[in-house]
């Protein structure tokens, strides 16, 4: 198989004298910086310590449920380790993955900027996150919470004893951090292009950046209104939500599914505009329908503001507003068919080759595409009701996130590996670990899906003797994928002092982090560059051979 | 095979592998619509993926590089893209209308359907039967019979989850949900809580007993508490003195609650209200919220007094006080025989009960 990497002759390669990483050395001025690959890169360690955190939750998990009766863990500690997962991962993993690491890096190179808008705020986003992770991993060290990831009333308000305050806490300041990201990038996105670059130039990686920053900007704040009313619910009796006060117990749920149905959107749509640099890049295309793509990554943002209640099909609201919003779930669908179409169109008359980001895009194309139709059973109605609050919504829910958003995140960490650290990460043994992780995902939640019909209960320590045949497909499967994730944390750090000098432009792609050194230098690019090309324009790419990209003066 | 792998594993395998199920028992009269649409729905994503999974194998073999060296550039095509954004829009509106109309057989109780009342609290499924036969952790039905449960939860989130007969529906404090549904095969069925509801969530689980109506009969009457939710109410009704106001004499200070079940009543604001237990449940907690015209609002609540046990005796007794006849007795029992008496001797002259049910 064919590759396009053009490394420089590794006998005369060097590493540019002057980078980021080498401008400026000692603890403090990474800690006081205010360049965003910097900070990205902060991000970039950080998420992946909460990411093996929650990755060693879930491997408790599966562990538990290898036999039926809950004999490994108590229930209550069974209760906190999955909630323990929940929390971590979704709100210290998924939310910040894609955008504060690989984002945070390459959206103002992208747009041809010297940083972010606001480069505090940008490092006063990542202290947030650090601030809110440590008091999570206090809550979890003194004692836990056994709330799950979703904080429901009354449960959380007046009947459990653990630290749901301080969790709520850390939640409430991890939003602020998502917040900040996200204002940075909207303002970033609307005021520093560099000239040239109008809105239709911009690679489709800053679209879907921008969609979601406007649900993180937009969305956040409703969860923060909502902790807080939890908060002073358990520690002041304020009413809001207890129907002995005259509350609405479901008003909360209304509140947090305005923002966690968005949230989900929050995760996935950076992960979609990794996927669309990397089908494009390796397939030597412009992406099949730029504008369809970049509209849906819109699409997707609005109507996910408007399907929340679907998460409560059977909790009790009126039969009529669950129709609506059934059939907004569904017309939200749509927008993702239109991506994944486009995408498998984008490699018609390529020229592909096969590196490890692009296999990642294909696994995440093949479960993003059954996680995507599952969501259709779970918006229909009628089905909904039997497959809600099952297995089958945590398999669904794992094939978008884990099968879509973690690959998503793979492939853009191998993708861009050269162009934040300088050097190559090694071919072969990423490429075993992407098929690894895609086969050990399978096994992991397909059998879940199954299970999920056949009527079991999801957060249940212990479960019925007939459901463990599945379960343990489950538990072997996450073995291998645990192995798969492993992996690359082992050659990524080993990369970093032995792996291959790859030069600017490794993999022959058209955007403009492509055509300044790597590692980039602090202020990205001497000049500010001129955008004379359509993103995409692989024949720009050829007629330009070598010769610098035009800038300003 | 069994020369390559351990033949202990191998017979473990055997066995699992064919002791495993694919599909939950179709217990019910919904279970097949259920399952229909399920399998358009599995077909749908079959067809889908295998268009995603063919599309990218035969372009990844015809354009890979040793093939193609040269990409030839395409900007897209309006005419493909409209077109597959309306065949993936066609099927998800069928799957829509096809979940719609199921969502409203499953959320439609006939009106021939027997009620039960359910109530859940951490962590044990309470199941009340009008004929006063009381269970926890388990519900005998009889097949052939619609069903309806009323429940209620008292403290947190709770869901009550049947797979066998594909319902399920969350049972939450402060209001009535209602879930039915009509068993068709006798037998014994999962019964779970799937909303995550504290530490022992997974215990809060138990069996649904579907039975022919005949051994239904025998089982109602072997288990009977002697006392049916009416006649339980009547009681509390008299203990919790509600007959001072409610005793239907032309200067009663509260409404009549003889046949007030079903019927609709005008509050205060014009409002026009069907009476059912949800409403009775609300004025007995909080009277102020529902103000019945023509009367003063100087009813006190009686939140924190009555267990939603209490409640639905009560509420099941107003739902059986049908005749003006039956309210007088009633008045009468209580002035001669006062609080925490035994059976009421107006059990005799108590409305017909539904079938099923079973009184002393």
């Amino acid at each position: 198989m064919s590759t396009i990497v053009s490394l420089p002759d590794q006998s005369t390669a060097r590493l540019p004298k002057v980078s980021y990483l080498n401008k400026e050395y000692g603890l403090k001025s990474w800690l006081l910086t205010g360049d965003h690959k910097r900070i990205a890169m902060l991000y970039l360690i950080s998420i992946t310590f909460f990411f093996f955190i929650g990755g060693a939750m879930a491997a408790l998990i599966r562990m538990e449920l290898l036999t039926p009766p809950s004999d490994l863990l108590a229930a209550d500690t069974y209760n906190k380790v999955f909630t323990a997962h929940g929390l971590i991962m979704v709100f210290f993993f998924l939310v910040p993955s894609v955008p504060a690491t690989i984002g945070n890096f390459l959206i103002p190179i992208m747009v041809g900027a010297k940083d972010l808008a606001f480069p505090k705020i940008n490092l006063l986003s990542w202290y947030l996150y650090i601030a809110a992770g440590t008091l999570m991993i206090c809550v979890l060290t003194f004692g836990g919470v056994d709330t799950g990831w979703t904080f429901t009333t009354p449960l959380s308000t007046h009947y459990l004893n653990t630290n749901v305050v301080s969790a709520g806490l850390a939640v409430f300041i991890a939003g602020f951090s998502s917040i900040f990201t996200g204002l940075n990038f909207i303002v970033t996105i609307h005021r520093m292009r560099a000239p040239g670059m109008t809105w239709f130039r911009l690679p489709l990686f800053v679209w879907s950046h921008y969609a979601a920053s406007i649900l993180m900007v937009l969305g956040t704040p409703v969860l923060a209104i909502t902790l807080v009313l939890v908060v002073l619910e358990r520690t002041i009796g304020i009413g809001v939500f207890d129907p002995t006060k005259g509350g609405d117990p479901l008003l909360f749920q209304h509140l947090f599914w305005f923002y966690s149905h968005p949230a989900v959107y929050i995760m996935i749509l950076p992960g979609m505009g990794v996927i669309s640099e990397v089908i494009s890049t390796f397939s030597r295309k412009r992406v099949f329908g730029y504008t369809a793509v970049a509209f849906s990554s819109v699409a997707i943002a609005v109507f996910g503001f408007f399907v929340w209640a679907h998460h409560m099909f059977i909790m009790g609201i009126s039969n009529y507003s669950a129709l609506v919003f059934s059939l907004l779930t569904m017309l939200v669908a749509v927008p993702s068919a239109i991506k994944i179409f486009n995408w498998s169109a984008t490699l018609y008359k390529g020229s592909i080759t096969f590196e490890t980001p692009m296999l990642y895009a294909f696994g995440f194309l093949g479960l993003f595409t059954i996680g995507g139709l599952t969501g259709v059973f779970l918006g229909t109605l009628g089905m909904d009701i039997h497959l809600t609050e099952t297995y089958f919504i945590v398999a669904h829910f794992h094939f978008v996130m884990v099968g879509g958003m973690l690959m998503a995140f793979l492939a853009g960490v191998h993708f861009w590996w050269p162009k934040m650290t300088g050097r190559m990460y090694p071919e072969s043994v990423s490429k075993l670990a992407a098929v690894i992780t895609f086969v050990g995902f399978v096994l992991t939640f397909f059998p879940q899906f199954v299970l999920g019909y056949l009527g079991m209960p999801r957060r249940y320590a212990a479960y019925p003797p007939e459901f463990q045949v599945l379960n343990v497909f489950s538990s072997a499967g996450a073995t291998v994928l645990g192995v798969g994730y492993l992996l690359p944390m082992l050659y990524l750090t080993w990369s970093l002092k032995y792996g291959k000098i790859a030069g600017p432009n490794p993999w022959q792609a058209t955007g403009l982090e492509w055509q300044i050194q790597s590692p980039p230098l602090t202020e990205n690019f001497e000049e500010t560059p001129i955008v004379t090309h359509e993103a995409y324009d692989y024949e720009w790419l050829e007629s330009r051979k070598g010769s610098e990209v035009p800038t300003v003066g | 095979m069994q020369h390559f792998i351990s033949p202990v594993l191998w017979q473990f395998l055997i066995h699992w592998l064919t002791n495993f199920a694919i599909f939950p028992p179709e217990a019910s009269t919904i279970a097949p619509y259920a399952d229909a649409l399920y399998f358009f729905l599995v077909f749908i994503s079959i067809v889908g993926l295998a268009a995603v999974a063919l599309l990218v194998v035969t372009f990844s073999i015809r354009y890979r590089k040793e093939v193609s060296p040269h990409a030839t550039q395409i900007e897209g095509s309006t005419l493909l893209e409209a077109t597959w954004t309306i065949i993936p829009l066609i099927l998800f509106m069928i799957s829509f209308v096809w979940g719609a109309l199921l969502y409203f057989r499953i959320y439609s109780p006939p009106p021939n359907a027997m009620n039960i009342y359910v109530v859940g609290k951490q962590w044990m499924w309470k199941i009340e039967h009008p004929g006063g036969q009381h269970e926890i952790n388990a519900l005998h039905i009889p097949i052939d019979q619609p069903v309806q449960l009323t429940m209620i939860s008292q403290d947190v989130f709770h869901s009550f989850s049947i797979p066998a007969f594909r319902v399920k529906r969350e049972v939450i404090p402060g209001r009535y949900n209602t879930v039915w549904f009509e068993a068709t095969k006798p037998g014994v069925y999962h019964l779970f809580c799937t909303q995550y509801c504290g530490t022992l969530h997974s215990q809060m689980i138990g069996w649904v007993y579907a039975m022919t109506p005949q051994d239904y009969q025998a089982w109602a009457a072997g288990s009977t508490s002697g006392n049916s939710l009416a006649q339980n109410g009547e009681r509390l009704f008299a203990s919790l003195g509600c007959n001072s106001c409610h005793n239907s004499t032309p200067n009663a200070h509260g409404p009549n609650l003889g046949k007030v079940y079903g019927s609709r009543v005008q509050l205060t604001n014009g409002q026009f209200i069907t009476v059912d237990g949800a409403f009775l449940r609300d004025t007995i907690l909080n009277p102020t919220l529902h103000e019945v015209a023509g009367f003063a609002p100087i009813m006190p609540t009686y939140q924190g007094q009555v267990s939603e046990e209490g409640l639905i005796d009560l509420v099941e007794y107003i739902k059986r006080l049908d005749s003006q006849y039956r309210i007088e007795q009633t008045i009468e029992n209580s002035a001669q025989q006062p609080v925490q008496t035994g059976t009421s001797p107006s059990g005799t002259s108590a409305p017909e009960l539904a079938p099923g049910m079973v009184k002393q």
